[in-house]
């Protein structure tokens, strides 16, 4: 958390008082790290940086389920409009679910740095041209996961890291003041790479698509969806068959941005079934994100 | 099959026009957003070193009638293109958005209903290629 800390001060002494881009249209920040939507990177880069300026941002989320707790805090360096880089660490309290394991009180953790290209196209200001703006996207990351550790990255096969691959393509529709994205990850990650990577019986990669719509209302307004699928490799795991089914995520969200350095982002996720074998219910909540600009 | 399609979405697109242009004012409503946006332009921080210079009855007057055309009114924008105004001005990309910022301040300053400013905005908006100077 420190070295967060660190990272915000050198942004604030590197960075412009306000960047060039329009408002909203830097994205808030994904619980990844990367520039984008709440739950799903998009081709966007951090901060309102736009070409020839350096900009940084720094995020707070926390959501909050039937039976779990998500709080999530990052960091984002967006240079030129052109590369990203982003550090988000993930802390997934898992409550007393996994008491029957004598794991009750359990923080599933992750550590996660993101790399992102803007490869091609302009999301705002080619209205003339339905090119969207297109990006490549590296994210590795580290799960700790504690006292799950032994049976996650043994029996079940999982690893503890693991790197996604994605690519974005975004586009907002100035006319009707629409925004579309989607974007397509290579990805091994269980429930994010909470759960790790992979498993015993499915190591593959798999492309799993993710797209968001928003509508801007006003400048500063914005409301939307977004789908996110996810691969599902501890479904027929040892501790039997479903035990670790996961679901795909959504959310609809509302985001506001008073002024360049700050938006607020509200939303209800559904993050589906999590280790359904032990807490059957679906999983569904408040979501809230802070996201502070320089 | 899709020659009607592409008619219909001309239509449409066209018909989304008619109605900014409506809720604009006619050429009087974009004449006085264009009055509004040319004060504010010069009174800027970041771009205001751009406009100091030029007059304001003729600014006014290309502004209105190309976004008066671009909407579909009944005018015709007859100044030098875009890109001969703006070369060796150096213009950033910051620049460019900063007008796009000033001009939705002035829209709305003018009581212009968000859809309608889109739809203006969409038809400046592409400008930007050829009024922001290569890097």
């Amino acid at each position: 958390m420190r070295s967060m800390l660190c990272w915000a001060l050198l942004l604030a002494t590197a960075a412009h008082a306000e960047g060039g881009k329009l408002l909203l249209t830097g994205g808030v920040s994904s619980i990844d790290g990367a520039a984008g939507g709440g739950l799903t990177p998009w081709a966007v880069t951090a901060s309102y940086a736009t070409e020839g300026e350096v900009g940084g941002t720094a995020f707070l989320t926390a959501a909050s389920t039937q039976d779990y707790r998500l709080s999530d805090a990052g960091v984002a360096l967006g240079w030129h409009d052109r590369l990203e880089v982003s550090l988000a660490r993930q802390d997934f309290d898992l409550g007393a679910n996994l008491a029957p394991l004598g794991l009750a009180g359990l923080h599933l953790r992750q550590d996660i740095v993101g790399v992102k290209l803007r490869l091609a196209g302009d999301a705002v200001l080619d209205a003339d041209s339905a090119w969207p703006q297109i990006a490549l996207g590296l994210q590795h990351k580290r799960s700790h996961a504690g006292g799950l550790g032994p049976t996650l990255f043994g029996p079940l096969g999982a690893r503890a890291s693991g790197t996604d691959l994605y690519v974005s393509a975004t586009k907002l529709l100035l006319a009707p003041g629409v925004l579309l994205n989607a974007t397509l990850r290579a990805t091994r990650a269980n429930q994010n790479g909470l759960l790790g990577f992979g498993s015993a019986q499915d190591r593959r990669y798999h492309w799993m698509p993710e797209v968001s719509i928003a509508k801007l209302l006003r400048r500063d307004l914005a409301v939307g969806l977004e789908v996110r699928a996810k691969p599902n490799n501890l479904e027929h795991s040892v501790l039997g068959e479903g035990a670790l089914r996961e679901d795909a995520w959504w959310d609809a969200f509302v985001a506001w941005a008073p002024n360049k350095h700050v938006s607020i982002t509200a939303a209800w996720v559904d993050l589906g079934r999590i280790a359904p074998a032990l807490q059957p219910r679906r999983q569904s909540g408040a979501y809230l994100s802070v996201q502070g600009a320089l | 099959m899709r020659a009607l399609l592409l008619a219909l979405t001309l239509l449409c697109t066209g018909a989304a026009a008619a109605d900014a242009l409506h809720d604009f004012g006619g050429r009087p409503g974009l004449k006085a957003v264009m009055q509004d946006f040319f004060t504010r332009l010069q009174a800027d921080a970041r771009i205001g070193r751009y406009f100091k210079k030029l007059d304001r009855e003729h600014f006014v007057d290309a502004l209105t009638d190309q976004a008066c055309e671009q909407l579909g009114g009944p005018c015709r924008y007859e100044g030098p293109p875009m890109e001969l105004l703006h070369q060796d001005l150096d213009i950033s990309r910051a620049d460019f958005n900063a007008l796009v910022e000033v001009l939705q301040d002035a829209m709305t300053a003018q009581g212009v209903p968000f859809s309608a400013q889109n739809q203006l905005l969409a038809r400046f908006a592409p400008m930007h290629k050829v009024i922001v100077a290569p890097r």
